[in-house]
């Protein structure tokens, strides 16, 4: 996970999909430990209010739990949670922004199906 | 809890250092103080800390005035740019020392950190080198335990390693018990991620005094063909622009309009720039 100061981005809403993609890459897995405030805090240099606010946006959503005095983990069934939420983002932050650059390039439609083929049959 | 200024104002002679400033360090913050050259940071830093006097206006540590009262300076404590140790005293007696002002003062830290930094303790003060100077005092910093902590250029010198290690140390430290910090720098790429709040200082008077995330909230910046900038920001505040051939890139205040062209790019604007746009009254002719 990458944090950056610079880009558009809030601090807050990168650590929350850093945790999200640490959790659906399988590197935090469900009941597992997170790191806690203090250890992202100083891992990423920032403020300790801007990670718990991140963590807060997970907790709010029941992708992680707090265990009082013990730390925060991943809770379960938060991976096919995540996946559902990710599927449902889709459309508007992949396929839109494909389509609009493709109308600027005067790419047909025809041309994007085969890249698209493409990109899966180079997969394997 | 907090440190609160009211109209101070600072005159060295016919040059007003301070104009006017108020403002209050909250309990259990990392602020900011940024501005450029003699803008009047350290001047601010040491007139609360009653090194050096003001002309007028009032300062108040947790509601009690800071002037001639020890025990309201004992809970702050002001890395300086100066460095007012005795010059023959060795690292370790300063830390002696420490103790005896500060009685919060953790010793034991204090060996540890010089341990992670490499700093000779049996070495004067006189002997260090610049960086290692900066080193020894943030150590005193990192260690003393005041409600209060100031920290004026806290990195000048250090080389990249051992400024990532001090703020890594600052925030654990914070994050485990919040003290209140205010850190003056000119590096403000290296700090805008953890500092809570900012406040920019100008000619001796504040210019910015708010959060760090209103602050990048506060402006953006548009780029696009000279003519469709121009059209654009015809009705907006501007507080900067640059032209590179053909293009221009405006600084705007404010949030962008909802429909804005394609053929205009909207950015965010990060902190450096903000600050060098906001204090850039001495223009490069």
């Amino acid at each position: 996970m990458i944090i950056n100061a610079e880009i558009d981005k809030p601090i807050f809403q990168q650590i929350k999909e850093g945790i999200e993609d640490a959790i659906l890459s399988g590197a935090f897995p469900e009941e597992s430990q997170i790191p806690s405030i203090t250890e992202i805090s100083v891992n990423y240099k920032i403020n300790p209010a801007t990670a718990l606010k991140g963590i807060n946006l997970l907790v709010e959503n029941n992708i992680v739990y707090k265990k009082r005095g013990v730390g925060m983990f991943v809770c379960e069934g938060a991976v096919n949670k995540l996946m559902e939420n990710r599927k449902n983002d889709f459309y508007d932050k992949f396929v839109s922004s494909l389509v609009l650059e493709a109308k600027r390039l005067k790419i047909s439609e025809n041309d994007i199906k085969n890249m698209i083929e493409r990109g899966f049959k180079d997969e394997h | 809890m907090s440190i609160e200024i009211k109209n101070l104002t600072k005159k060295f002679g016919n040059v007003t250092a301070l104009d006017n400033v108020s403002l209050n360090f909250e309990n259990n913050k990392i602020y900011g103080l940024l501005g450029r050259n003699g803008a009047g940071k350290s001047t601010l830093l040491n007139i609360i800390t009653n090194r050096v006097f003001k002309t007028s206006g009032e300062i108040l540590i947790d509601n009690e005035n800071n002037e001639e009262n020890d025990k309201a300076i004992s809970k702050i404590y002001l890395m300086s740019e100066k460095t007012l140790y005795p010059q023959d005293m060795k690292i370790k007696d300063v830390f002696k020392w420490s103790k005896r002002f500060y009685p919060d003062f953790d010793t034991k830290r204090a060996y540890e950190l010089s341990k992670l930094f490499d700093l000779n303790t049996n070495k004067k003060v006189k002997a260090l080198s610049t960086g290692f100077t900066s080193i020894f005092k943030l150590i005193v910093a990192l260690c003393v335990n005041t409600p209060y902590v100031f920290l004026d250029e806290p990195v000048l010198g250090l080389d990249a390693n051992n400024r990532e290690l001090f703020y890594k140390l600052l925030i654990e430290k914070y994050s485990k018990e919040p003290f209140t910090v205010v850190i003056s720098t000119h590096l403000i790429e290296e700090i805008s991620s953890f500092i809570e709040n900012a406040i920019i200082i100008d000619n001796g008077k504040i210019v910015v005094n708010t959060t760090t995330e209103e602050l990048l909230q506060s402006g953006y910046s548009i780029s696009g063909k000279i003519s469709d900038v121009d059209n654009y920001i015809s009705d907006k505040e501007i507080i900067g622009e640059d032209t590179f051939g053909g293009l221009k890139t405006a600084y705007v205040m404010g949030r962008p309009d909802a429909d804005i062209s394609e053929n205009l790019e909207v950015t965010s604007i990060d902190l450096q720039k903000l600050f060098v746009k906001l204090t850039n009254t001495r223009e490069v002719k």
